[in-house]
């Protein structure tokens, strides 16, 4: 603005400019709290408590709280030699409390996580304490175990003082650190976590690739087709989109057991014998097939949504001008569905990569992904701060991908049915 | 899109071909879906087509287990329909309401930090169920609503309000804003133009998002599965049991109602899309 409308009045005397600001600010806070109640709402019950899973993965106050005087006398420690008598004097002490108030074999099985073999020293210890005399703690303890006296023991004991930790996070992808503090991965038949992760994404990416194989040619009959026939074949599309997840599992476990109209079909065309009828379900198979099917609608209609646009005069022109149709349609309409084959593939990934139920059940051992550890850590083992860091591990794999989406084809893109 | 007739030989022969794969996509795509009708209907406890069915033989077929489905005893799926649609219902409600009003303000070309906010309001949208699951009960459970029906709709709520966001604001993006300066300028409150003027041409897209924010809720399972005592199984929750313990006819009955509720959910957003086309004047 130049400065000369600057002067420019309104009817109260106010600068005109002024007065647009105002106006202005008064539209933003409208708007604004016009969003309000829902921002707070997710803040309150969804961005925060995301953000407590994280506080909740690092947290490991549990053995800190339970040895409070023993930590405080382990700060001049260097962990060199055994530790001097004070702190053997305040472990003593920390851990009367501990068994008068019956939360002793916590520590026990958490220090056993710490140092293999620890859960039975501290159990004879906690049998000999009662009858310990005033004084010379340090003769005492290292009396009641030989164990005590190696040094390893206090220095496992002071690996667990910092009241945070990433070992869970380590422990998701099958390392931790030992007891030289270094990180190091765990023996070759305990590495779990890291077959479930590569399978996870091998999953995501091969239903992704089968979801745009099968969706692609759809998607351009949809498109191409005059309305009252591609209306018709919609249904087809929206239908399993509307049916209910469980539903549709279900079908496909009917169809997929030994004795099911897949088998049977296999039978009847004579590729397998009767007798031999192959395990389609709660394997791998079983999940590549339900939840390519059940993801299908999903990569259609971005697809679909893109190719509607494209105006069926470019490939005849690039066909008048000489390309063969294998050369026109690689050349003219492939590039321009692009955004579409993006949108598809990374909405299919995403839901993909984090799916549980499918895979919960017809996956059985070998089709189970990330998302069923999780849950199974959080249902059964009860340990909720590793289902948590697990958790967070996925969700950053996800946001990256959500990320490139939205940068690719931004998120107000998303089109729904 | 018929051929013409110069069509060189072989490349009709490819773009039959090219149906063929069609017809099977779209085969893979709808069949399984019908798989479910003629078993429910079975005489028998087993879940493959008796020889009995395969005669088209009336013994074969009864309404045995849709009986059951309805008067079975220690039957499970009354109370867990009525949870359903209880929980549904309000969280519908609950995601209209908190949408559109969201929706409105994004929309105002004034809004600050659009982006930002858009990407927080449909964030459980993108953010894996598994996730938002574990969240939201370490939530419920702090304030206590873990196990009552409350804290599953407000969860239903959260996953529900994405979907009415996105699709009011793709109809307000049509929207000529004029027609509402218009009718202040005519003297109308801001209230009474929200309900005589906005809410009617917007709501197409706030009812096709409550039917998203429905059915999201009704079929969900995963974050229920985390937070649901006994007093709150859901028909999901049912059919998961079931499906995890022993597949029984009853839950086929039970798919089978589910399968014609989704076809009129389908016809119903199919027909507001149409007409919400119309009223924004676009004709394709």
């Amino acid at each position: 603005m130049s400065s000369e409308t600057g002067k420019i009045l309104t009817t109260d005397g106010i600068p005109l400019e002024e007065s647009l600001k105002q106006a202005e600010k008064k539209n933003k806070i409208k708007a604004f709290l016009l969003v309000a109640p829902l921002l707070l709402f997710l803040i309150i019950t969804y961005m925060i408590p995301i953000g407590d899973m994280f506080s909740r993965s690092i947290d490991d106050k549990m053995v800190t709280n339970m040895l409070p005087k023993t930590y405080k006398a382990m700060e001049t420690w260097d962990g060199k030699e055994l530790p001097p008598e004070e702190v053997f004097e305040a472990f003593y002490l920390d851990y009367k409390i501990l068994v008068k108030n019956k939360t002793a074999g916590k520590l026990q099985t958490q220090l056993n996580y710490e140092k293999n073999g620890f859960k039975s020293v501290l159990k004879k210890l906690a049998r000999k304490q009662k009858k310990f005399e005033e004084g010379n703690y340090k003769e005492q303890i290292m009396k009641v175990h030989k164990r005590w006296r190696n040094v390893e023991y206090w220095r496992a004991i002071k690996r667990r003082a910092p009241s945070y930790t990433y070992s869970k996070y380590l422990k998701g992808v099958d390392m931790y650190s030992n007891e030289d503090g270094k990180v190091v991965q765990v023996s070759e038949d305990r590495r779990i976590h890291r077959i479930l992760w590569i399978r996870t994404v091998e999953v995501a990416f091969f239903v992704t690739l089968f979801c745009f194989l099968m969706a692609y040619p759809i998607a351009h009959l949809l498109a191409t087709l005059p309305m009252k026939y591609s209306n018709l074949l919609m249904i087809c599309v929206l239908l399993p989109f509307w049916t209910s997840l469980l539903v549709r599992t279900a079908s496909w476990m009917i169809l997929l057991q030994q004795q099911g109209i897949v088998n049977d079909f296999f039978v009847w065309t004579g590729l397998v014998a009767d007798d031999n009828r192959p395990e389609m379900m709660y394997n791998k198979t079983g999940t590549y097939v339900a939840m390519t099917q059940i993801l299908l609608p999903f990569m259609v209609l971005p697809l679909y949504s893109v190719m509607k646009t494209i105006s069926p005069s470019l490939m005849r022109a690039g066909k008048s001008l000489g390309a063969t149709p294998a050369v026109a349609f690689f050349k003219v309409y492939f590039p321009l569905t692009i955004p579409g084959i993006g949108a598809g593939c990374l909405l299919v990934f995403i839901l993909a990569i984090g799916y549980y139920i499918t895979p919960a059940l017809v996956g059985g051992a070998s089709g189970t992904l990330i998302s069923n550890q999780i849950a199974y850590h959080m249902k059964s083992t009860l340990d909720w701060s590793f289902a948590s860091a697990m958790g967070l591990m996925l969700l950053t794999g996800v946001l990256v991908i959500y990320w490139i989406y939205n940068k690719l084809v931004g998120v107000d893109n998303i089109k729904l049915g | 899109m018929a051929l013409p007739k110069y069509t060189e030989p072989h490349y009709r022969i490819w773009h039959y071909f090219y149906l063929l794969i069609c017809g099977c996509v779209f085969f893979f795509l709808i069949a399984p879906l019908f798989v479910i009708f003629p078993l429910s209907f079975n005489a028998e406890e087993f879940l493959v087509f008796s020889d009995g069915m395969k005669r088209l033989d009336p013994d074969a077929f009864s309404l045995r287990w849709y009986k059951d489905m309805i008067y079975g005893t220690k039957n499970p799926w009354g109370l867990a329909a009525r949870n359903s649609f209880i929980i549904a219902i309000f969280a519908t409600l609950g995601s209209i309401i908190l949408g559109t009003l969201a929706a409105l303000g994004l929309s105002s070309r004034h809004m600050p930090y659009k982006g930002l906010i858009m990407a927080i309001l449909i964030s459980p949208m993108i953010v894996p169920l598994i996730i938002s699951g574990v969240a939201i009960f370490f939530f419920m459970a702090k304030v206590g609503l873990a196990a009552t029906h409350l804290g599953i709709i407000l969860a239903h709520i959260i996953l529900g309000t994405p979907f009415v966001v996105i699709t009011v604001t793709a109809t307000l993006s049509g929207f000529d804003h004029s027609i509402t300066r218009a009718a202040s300028s005519l003297g109308s409150s801001p209230y009474n133009t929200f309900m005589k003027i906005t809410l009617p041409l917007i709501l197409p897209g706030v009812i096709s998002g409550g039917l998203f924010a429905f059915v999201t809720s009704f079929d969900e399972v995963v974050v229920v599965l985390f937070l649901a005592g006994l007093d709150n199984t859901t028909i999901p929750i049912q059919m998961w049991t079931g499906l995890r313990e022993q597949l029984s006819p009853t839950i086929l009955a039970v798919a089978t109602c589910l399968i014609i509720l989704s076809v009129l959910i389908l016809l119903t957003a199919e027909l507001l899309r149409r007409r919400s086309e119309r009223l924004r004047g676009i004709n394709r």
